[in-house]
């Protein structure tokens, strides 16, 4: 009895001095830290300590063949500022990023658009728009190098069917220095927009219907509704859309990688594509370290002014 | 980029092919291994970059072997060839947990750094397995070689050899009475040869793989005595050579016999679907080509590389093992992993039989049985006319100079650059490797 009427007051008197006194937040904390402890350690030992070894290493002489490493200083990081190879493949990374990011933003936003005034069929255009994401790198390029052979290809073949192309003449195009990049950004497109659009879409459905009533009543056609409402409100998915596709575009490796090798003649050598040469095929992982980051800090810099740009806008 | 079965970094229709072989590697690998290694199996882990047609043979001899040896678990994984292979090997290698024993190419030896990535084989260690030094051909056992210790044992010869169609070729009347290649010497000659052909099959005369010219460069320069010998900071070359050895592509795109434009797998394709009566492209897609034959009834037969400049020198390579460096060999494995190479070298004949290649051991190679092998001995000469890329850490099967200048070349069969423009870009690129560290020596 004595102890059933202690407890209740010890748990009522317990919660005020819980709050306002420091030590049990702590106690709290080591429960948490063994639910995060899985994710940290492999986060810590896959993420965190490799970039912080690269950042040695780049400035080491650090060879794949096992050789001693002898310190070099800022040697590879002047030889990244002169390397106009490197210069070139940042370029090319920046280019493919320009022509890549627009359309599948601004599709994505139109097929969202689109698929979220559906009735009937939105479950299968939801599906069509979102289904090529989920098919890996590998099997998306292997099925456009198929689309894009000059003798055979799909595309060729219906082009001269439509006879917009002659038999004698077909378009090359992943091997035409100016097409190459064009058409792994359709690739591209088709295979990632599915992400972005599903963003789009999710976005779409929180925006509620009171709103578009209420803008009706006023008089509001739906031209207005879509630049009035709809875009405005989707403005804090569009911002991370960007980001995000800024990123990923930044990063692009494997298609061009699949595709093209970087050609033809290096006009598709993409930034990651010239540190796996030089660190893998050149085995300089000391220069190749320094490479890397210089490109992480470009990806910096681009997501820092992003996000500054975005949240100046919404104040 | 790449070329010998898998063109330029894009996955080819051939790469998709060597995937049930890669897969039956790995389907090998994974018969129980856990059980197996529980059982006391003595397990050696290979690696090979046979992802062509060759692989398929590979894999059947290394399905024999395993059924003569019960007490060795053989676990075989087939890498994309070229480069993913190379840089594979060289990260397991310097981490010292890469397979027992491993494929190359053994003009890339020395550009895996032998001191530090791979364990020297000792002469003793392969004489007890059945082997002697005696047993290869010197200059390619010279090659295997680093700092005057054994890093390779050869496979195998393998080079650039020309392919025909007879049905066709006989329509063009290009045939000896014999049904043999006619020979022809010189460009032109050669030329008129294709013409014949191309006006049989209405599209070109020889297929060849476009991404992949420095084999042919490599052969039509060496057919001129031409050298490329690598300095400190500079190198020689030959200009005059080594155009003569460009324009014959160039000219040859131009006029429509050959393709402007086509990688490995169509380069196969253009040759079984009769739209050119020949295909410039390595002894190795003979298993490919024989079962086409088998299929679709197709009357082929090979030729050494056209003479172009005064004799038939093609571009060429060997096949070897290498075993990869190891933080700790255990005696057991490393007696059944030489073991292993021997087994194959000994039956080799397969390999030549089946995958084209031309077998580096001596035994097999003088057999009265490999000797009227056909149409292996149409191109047997091969062997002696076979030209080894230049020395230099660079070069070599699927190394840089290779995927270099074969990217510039590309750009010449599609005639988007000229040959001059070709030549002055190909040594702006190779001065550009040369200015790299190296970093082997």
């Amino acid at each position: 009895m004595t102890t059933d009427t202690t407890t209740p007051q010890e748990a009522t008197e317990g919660p005020p001095p819980r709050m306002s006194t420091p030590p049990s937040p702590k106690r709290r904390s080591w429960t948490g830290l063994w639910f995060v402890l899985p994710f940290t350690a492999v986060y810590a030992l896959f993420l965190v300590w490799p970039t912080v070894l690269g950042l040695y290493y780049s400035f080491t002489d650090k060879s794949l063949t096992g050789r001693p490493v002898s310190w070099v200083g800022w040697e590879n990081w002047a030889e990244t500022f002169g390397d106009e190879r490197a210069w070139d493949a940042l370029w090319n990374t920046a280019v493919f990023t320009l022509y890549s990011t627009p359309p599948l933003v601004i599709l994505a936003i139109v097929f969202a658009l689109l698929v979220n005034r559906a009735r009937k069929m939105g479950w299968f255009l939801r599906m069509a728009f979102f289904a090529p994401f989920v098919i890996p790198v590998s099997v998306v390029t292997m099925i456009w190098i198929w689309m894009y052979q000059p003798d055979g290809g799909l595309i060729n073949h219906y082009l001269q069917m439509l006879g917009v192309q002659s038999a004698e003449t077909p378009t090359l195009w992943l091997q035409d220095e100016g097409r190459a990049m064009w058409s792994v950004v359709i690739t591209t497109v088709w295979w990632t927009i599915g992400f972005n659009f599903l963003l789009f879409l999710a976005a779409l459905q929180t925006i509620p219907k009171d709103v578009y009533e209420a803008s009706a009543i006023d008089g509001a056609n739906s031209w207005q509704q879509l630049w009035r409402i709809t875009l405005p409100l989707l403005k804090r998915t569009t911002a991370l859309v960007i980001v995000l596709q800024l990123i990923a575009s930044l990063r692009i490796f494997d298609q061009m990688y699949l595709m093209t090798g970087g050609g033809p003649n290096r006009t598709t050598e993409v930034a990651i594509h010239y540190i796996y040469i030089a660190g893998f095929e050149g085995y300089r992982i000391g220069y190749a370290s320094a490479l890397s980051y210089v490109l992480f800090v470009l990806i910096l810099i681009v997501s820092i002014v992003q996000f500054r740009l975005f949240s100046r806008k919404e104040d | 980029m790449t070329s010998n079965p898998s063109p330029p970094g894009p996955v080819s229709r051939r790469t998709l092919l060597s995937i049930p072989a890669a897969a039956a590697g790995i389907g090998l690998a994974g018969c129980g291994s856990l059980t197996d290694s529980l059982s006391g199996k003595t397990q050696v882990r290979q690696w090979n970059l046979l992802a062509g047609a060759d692989g398929a043979v590979m894999t059947e001899m290394h399905e024999r072997f395993a059924a003569e040896h019960p007490d060795i678990e053989l676990q075989a994984t087939t890498f994309g060839w070229g480069t993913p292979f190379y840089t594979r090997l060289v990260m397991g290698a310097s981490g010292g947990n890469a397979a027992n024993i491993a494929t190359i190419h053994v003009s890339r030896l020395k550009s895996l750094s032998p001191e530090t990535l791979l364990s020297p084989i000792e002469i003793d260690e392969i004489v007890e397995a059945g082997l002697d030094p005696g047993d290869f051909p010197p200059d390619v056992w010279d090659k295997c070689f680093h700092e005057d210790r054994l890093y390779c044992i050869p496979i195998d010869t393998h080079a650039l050899v020309n392919y025909y169609n007879r049905t066709i070729c006989e329509q063009a009347g290009v045939l000896t009475p014999d049904r043999t290649l006619m020979e022809t010497h010189g460009v032109e000659e050669y030329f008129d040869l294709l013409r014949a052909v191309k006006d049989v099959t209405g599209t070109y005369g020889t297929s060849l793989d476009t991404f992949a010219g420095w084999r042919q460069f490599w052969a039509w320069y060496r057919q001129q005595d031409g050298e490329w010998i690598f300095h400190e900071d500079d190198f020689e070359l030959d200009d005059d050579k080594a155009l003569a050895a460009i324009e014959p592509l160039y000219r040859m795109a131009e006029e429509g016999l050959c393709p402007t434009i086509s990688d490995g797998g169509q380069t196969a394709a253009n040759f079984e679907n009769g739209a050119a009566g020949l295909v410039q492209v390595g002894n190795w897609e003979i298993v490919r080509f024989r079962a086409f034959s088998e299929a679709e009834g197709f009357d082929f037969s090979m030729a050494e590389m056209p003479d172009f400049y005064g004799n038939r020198r093609t571009q060429g390579d060997s096949h070897g093992y290498v075993l990869p460096y190891q933080n700790s060999w255990d005696p057991a494995v490393r007696k059944a992993t030489v073991q292993y190479a021997a087994w194959m070298l000994k039956h080799s004949f397969d390999w030549g039989a089946g995958g084209g290649h031309t077998p580096a051991y001596l035994p097999v190679t003088e057999s009265e049985e490999y000797q009227s092998l056909e149409p292996n001995a149409e191109y047997s000469g091969v062997v002696d006319n076979v030209q080894f890329d230049p020395e230099v850490w660079f070069a070599g099967s699927a190394a840089r100079i290779y995927d270099e200048v074969g990217a510039v070349l590309q750009q010449v069969y599609a005639l988007a650059m000229t040959p001059e423009e070709a030549l002055a870009l190909i040594k702006e690129r190779a001065h550009a490797l040369l200015a790299l560290p190296n970093p082997v020596d």
